[in-house]
Parts: structure tokens; sequence; C-alpha cells
């Protein structure tokens, strides 16, 4: 008790001595923001359990289960051995669930990989260096930004073909506008900044001012930004798989077992409702997350 | 004299104000409707050559000798230099013609305009609902901010956003035309009422009315209700989360507090000054919603049978019909970039503060 009492007063300590201790303490500060918004850890928990589902996930159900076909036992209804019942190939739907977990957990994981990067490294580009630079870059991504999103990510999926990579590309490829905009709008305001000016007159070349001085303040917002988008990107893969374009069969996907679901929907329900009320948790919790992070950098920053 | 001059110095600036400002913002909005409009075919054409499906293979066959298939290749145009063939894409595109469509084999362009008003019949009504009810839920929530009516329509809203709009469709069905028996099953009509209404304007409701026949218009609303009011649910909760947000940074600036001391209502000063400053943000939200509403159509449709654009784009898609995708991509794209462009002409015309900008 004592020894939590005082790292909560090193941490809290409005005169702290070292530079970590100042980083940690902000971050504690913002932790306990966070905290008191209930609805934000709901969030928290929701998107926690999910990724230890998906890390977790051999343990939790038996990674045979998921694609093993037993047509004698095929639409059974929910039950002590099978929790969330049997498919309409006699395949247990609670170890898809589980397994489909780590699809969801892949493609948002690598769209996140692709966007934040690409949006960063155009954004900081337009922004730092200005003029001609600036107008071209943002004429690029204004042109991407009003594209329709699914209707663009079919088009490629019809071209490229179905499957998670393809799916990936396409949505990343819808996605990345908003990141590079938000990044040039930090990089203008930072740009004229003192510390950008000392940097210079220290020799540093531009890359090194981009990635050193620049980009860390741009982190935030763009993580934020990332899991506001979150629930954006698990709707439109769930759509793009229940369309048949993301995951191909047998691997678990949520989209596209709610779609195996639809011929038997009438006589057994939970098919289709076990999967799509997956989607639909997964996502709210990435909203609720995503609001709670925002809410924190707000009342910070205000 | 000065007294003479002093006005038509005035008139001189009033004129650059009212006429060169907008033309000078007109001017630069073509510009970057055109700009979007070459990127977007940029976007198809590459597509289009990205393609693993060999397009002279696909005429030829594969017992084709080589001499057969270099002609075939250069009749198509597929031996130019790339900006060559994509100017005579864009020629194309530009008369309106998509090539054919592999599954109906009549032009793209025909088969569009004839799933389109579907599409448009449902995407407008839903809209409707959206606007309607999502506004006016924004500015409650947005009065009550903090107590339970906030709560209870932010909470809707989230359920609104993150809910899989096909998922919800199909429960949708189970519930209300399965079990309760309360709406009309999949697609536009019962098959009993098929072609008995002239296609006027292509939206059925209407074209029934119009035509005096009763049984139809009730018939194809009872087919509509449900898919519109779940895609109206979905734009409510977007719009009233945006609403909401709008109100709440009008309701803090102090010509509210103003027109309260004057003594207007609280009632007058919520729904008719600070509300009309929103409708000015909500313009782009709207125009956004109805672009949403567009491209989610290939999930809705799919779940409903609607035969409108997003089930004709997604049969394409698994009949490996690449220029009818594209062709609806196209459709959609140039739709949306209208929608932008329209938004922002709309935009000063009801916020002067936008007029006076430039």
């Amino acid at each position: 008790m004592s020894a939590a009492l005082t790292w909560r007063g090193w941490l809290l300590d409005p005169a702290p001595v070292s530079r970590r201790q100042a980083r940690l303490g902000r971050w504690f500060r913002a932790w306990l923001a966070f905290q008191r918004n209930g609805l934000a850890m709901t969030g928290l928990c929701v998107v926690s359990a999910l990724v230890l589902t998906a890390l977790a996930a051999p343990l939790i159900a038996d990674p045979r289960a998921a694609i093993l076909q037993v047509l004698t036992e095929r639409l059974q209804p929910p039950s002590a051995s099978h929790w969330f019942g049997v498919d309409e190939l006699g395949r247990d739907i609670f170890a898809r669930i589980v397994f489909g977990a780590r699809t969801t957990l892949i493609i948002v994981a690598l769209v996140s990989a692709i966007v934040a990067p690409v949006g960063l490294a155009i954004g900081l580009t337009a922004g730092y260096f200005g003029h001609w630079i600036d107008a071209v870059l943002m004429r690029i991504t204004d042109i991407f930004l009003s594209f329709p999103r699914l209707v663009l990510a079919l088009a490629f999926a019809a071209a490229l073909g179905p499957g998670i990579e393809n799916a990936v590309i396409a949505i990343a490829l819808t996605t990345w506008p908003p990141y590079a905009r938000l990044a040039r709008a930090e990089a203008l305001t930072r740009r004229r900044a003192e510390f950008i000016e000392a940097a210079e007159l220290q020799g540093a070349s531009h890359l090194r001012i981009i990635l050193s001085q620049i980009m860390p303040l741009c982190l935030p917002s763009v993580i934020i930004r990332l899991t506001l988008d979150m629930a954006g990107i698990i709707l439109t893969a769930a759509g793009l798989g229940f369309l048949g374009l993301a995951a191909q069969p047998p691997a678990p996907e949520w989209g596209a077992m709610v779609s195996s679901g639809r011929q038997v929907l009438l006589g057994q329900w939970w098919v289709s409702t076990i999967p799509g009320i997956a989607i639909f948790v997964t996502s709210v919790g990435f909203n609720l997350l995503g609001d709670g992070l925002r809410d924190v950098a707000d009342s910070r920053s205000s | 004299m000065v007294t003479v001059a002093a006005p038509a110095a005035v008139t001189d600036g009033e004129w650059v104000r009212r006429v060169a400002g907008p033309i000078r913002r007109v001017w630069r909005l073509l510009f970057s409707v055109v700009l979007t409009f070459l990127g977007l075919t940029c976007v198809t054409f590459f597509i289009g050559r990205v393609i693993p499906i060999d397009p002279v293979l696909a005429i030829v066959g594969d017992k084709a000798s080589i001499e057969t298939y270099n002609r075939v290749r250069s009749e198509i145009g597929l031996d130019l230099p790339i900006p060559v063939q994509y100017w005579r894409y864009l020629l194309k595109v530009l008369h309106g013609d998509f090539g054919n469509s592999v599954i109906t084999s009549q032009p793209v362009l025909q088969d569009l305009l004839r799933v389109f008003p579907a599409t448009l019949e449902l995407s407008l009504l839903a809209l409707i609902i959206g606007v309607v009810f999502g506004v006016p839920l924004g500015v409650i929530a947005a009065t009550h901010r903090g107590r339970w009516q906030d709560q209870v329509i932010r909470f809707g809203s989230l359920i609104g956003y993150s809910m899989p709009v096909f998922w919800l469709g199909l429960i949708g069905l189970l519930v209300f035309y399965a079990k309760l028996g309360w709406v009309e099953g999949p697609g536009r009509l019962d098959v009993s009422y098929d072609d008995i209404v002239p296609v006027v304007t292509g939206l059925i409701t209407v074209d029934s009315l119009f035509a005096g026949e009763h049984d139809v218009f009730w018939n194809s609303l009872g087919h509509l209700v449900l898919p519109a009011s779940i895609l109206g649910y979905l734009s409510l909760a977007y719009v009233a989360r945006m609403t909401r947000s709008f109100m709440l940074g009008q309701l803090k600036q102090e010509y509210i507090l103003a027109t309260l001391a004057k003594g207007l209502s609280p009632f007058r000063v919520v729904w008719v000054h600070a509300l009309g400053n929103v409708w000015v943000q909500l313009v782009t939200v709207i125009a956004l919603t109805f672009g949403n509403l567009l491209e989610g159509a290939v999930l809705t449709e799919t779940v409903f049978a609607w035969p409108g654009l997003g089930l004709y784009m997604k049969n394409s898609l698994f009949n490996a019909d690449l220029n009818a995708v594209l062709g609806g991509t196209m459709l959609v794209g140039v739709v949306y970039i209208g929608l932008n462009m329209l938004s922002d002409l709309i935009y000063p015309l009801v916020d002067p503060r936008a007029r006076e900008r430039r």
C-alpha cells in the first residue's frame, strides 16, 4: 500500500527531477483522466479482450475445430459442448469466432502499418517543404480523399482477385489521405517554431528534423485518429468479407461467416447472428476507446 | 466632386466582391473537379490494366496462333504506349462509352441507367429519414448535454455507426419479415406486380402513384420501408452525432447569450438562431451521408436483393465482368465528386461569411 502511494507520489510530483519522471508523470495523469471515463474503459476492455483472444487463440479453442467439418453435427444449436453452435458445414462457431479475431486484427494491423507511415511521409513532406511540393502532394491527397471507399476497394479486389492482402491494399489505399492532412497541418504549425530553427542552425538535415523533431509531435493525433478509424476499417473489411472478397474459405472471417449463414437464417439464427455480434462488439469497442482517447487529448490541449 | 467619386469607388469594390470573387471561386472549384475526375479515370484505367485476365486471350482463345494474337492485340490498341492508351480510354469515358457488359451484352452505360433509379429511391428515402430525425435528435442532445436525453441519443448513435449494415439487414429481415410479417420481403415488388406500371422516373413509388396503381404503390412501399429504415438509422446516427457537436460549438457563442438577454424565448434561440448557423456545416455532412449511402448500397442491396447499382456491381464482380464493375465505380465516383462540388457551391449561399472571404 505504501509502495503504491510513493509510486503515485513520484509520478504526480509537480517538480519532476528527471526527464523520465516528467514523461511518465504526464502519461500517468493522462491515464488517470482516461480511467475516470467509464465508456472509454469499457472500450479498452473490449479491445484488450480482442487482442488477447487473437494472441492466445490456440489456447482458447482447438485450431482444428475451426476448420474441421463434422457433417453429422451440422447446424446444432448452442450447447455446452458447442457454446455458439455449429455452422452449416459442421464447424464449431466458437472456435471460428476466436480464430476470426486473428483475421480481423491482422487486417487492422496491416492497414495501420501501411496508412500511418504513408500518410505521415506525404503530409510531413508537404507541410515541411511547402511551396509547389505542398501544392502537388495535397492535390493528390484531395483526389484520393474524394473517392468512394468501399466501391474503390471493390474494384481493386475485383482486379487483384479476392484475398486478405488485396483487401488490405484496397482499404489502405482509401484510408491514408486524412492522415496526410493531419500530419501536414501539424508540420505547418511547427515549421516556424524556434526549436526547429535551433536544430537547423546546428546543421541537422531536413530528414533528421522531420523524423526527430516534427514526427514525434504528430504521433499522438495520428494514433487517436487511427483508433477512431479502426471501427470503420473493421466494418469495411467485414463488408468485403461478406461479399466474399476478403479471406477465402475455409479461413475463418467474421464477415464471410455472416454471409454463409444467410441460407439457414430462418431455421438456424445463430450461424449468422453470432459473427455479426462479434463484428459489432469489436467496432463499438474501438469507437469507445477512440472517443475516450480523443477526450483525454482535447482536455490536455485546452 | 468628391462626394460623387466616393460612391463610385464603393461600387467598384462592391463589383469585385459580388462578381469577381465568385467567378474566381467557381473557376477554382471547376479546376479541382476536373483534376479529381482525371484522377478517378487514372485509377479505373490502372485497375483495368492490372487485372490478371489477358483481354486478348479472352477474345482469341488460347488456341490462336501468335499472328492472330498480335493482330487482335494491336486492334484493341494494347501495343500503344500507355499515355496514348489512357488518352483513348479517357475519350471513350467522356463519350459515355464504358464498353459492353459481358453478362447482359448491352452497353454498360445503358445498364447503369436502368439500375440506378432503384438505388436512388432507396438512398433518398434513407437520407430523408436520417435528416428528419437526425438533426432534431442532435439538437436535443446538445441542449440537454450530459443529461439522460443526451446519453440515450449518443448511445443510440454509437450503436448506429458501429453496426455492420449487412448484418442489421439480415436481422431485420429475420424479425420483421419472417417472424412478424410486418413488411414485404427482399426485392422491390412482389412478382405478381411486376411490369404493371410503366417506367417513367424509375422510382416505383413515384411511378405507381402517377399511374394511379395504388396496390403497386403500397406493395413497393412495403418492400422499401425496411431497407430504407435500416439505412436511415445508420445515416441518422452520423447526422445526429455531427449536429450535436456543431450545436455545442454554436451554443458556446456569445450571440446566444445576447439573444437570450434580448428576451427571445430559449426555444427560438436554439431552433432558429443556433440551428440556422449549424445548417451551414450540415450541408457538407448531408452530402457526405448521401455518398456513403450510395457506396453502402453494394452491401444493403446484396442483403435485400434490391435490383440497383450495388447488386449490379456485385454480380458483375463475380462474373469477371470488369467493364461493368469499372463503369459502376466511375458512376459512384462521379456522383461523389458532384456531391462534393454541390456542397462547395451551396456553402456560400447559406453562409454569408463564406462569401466575404477571398
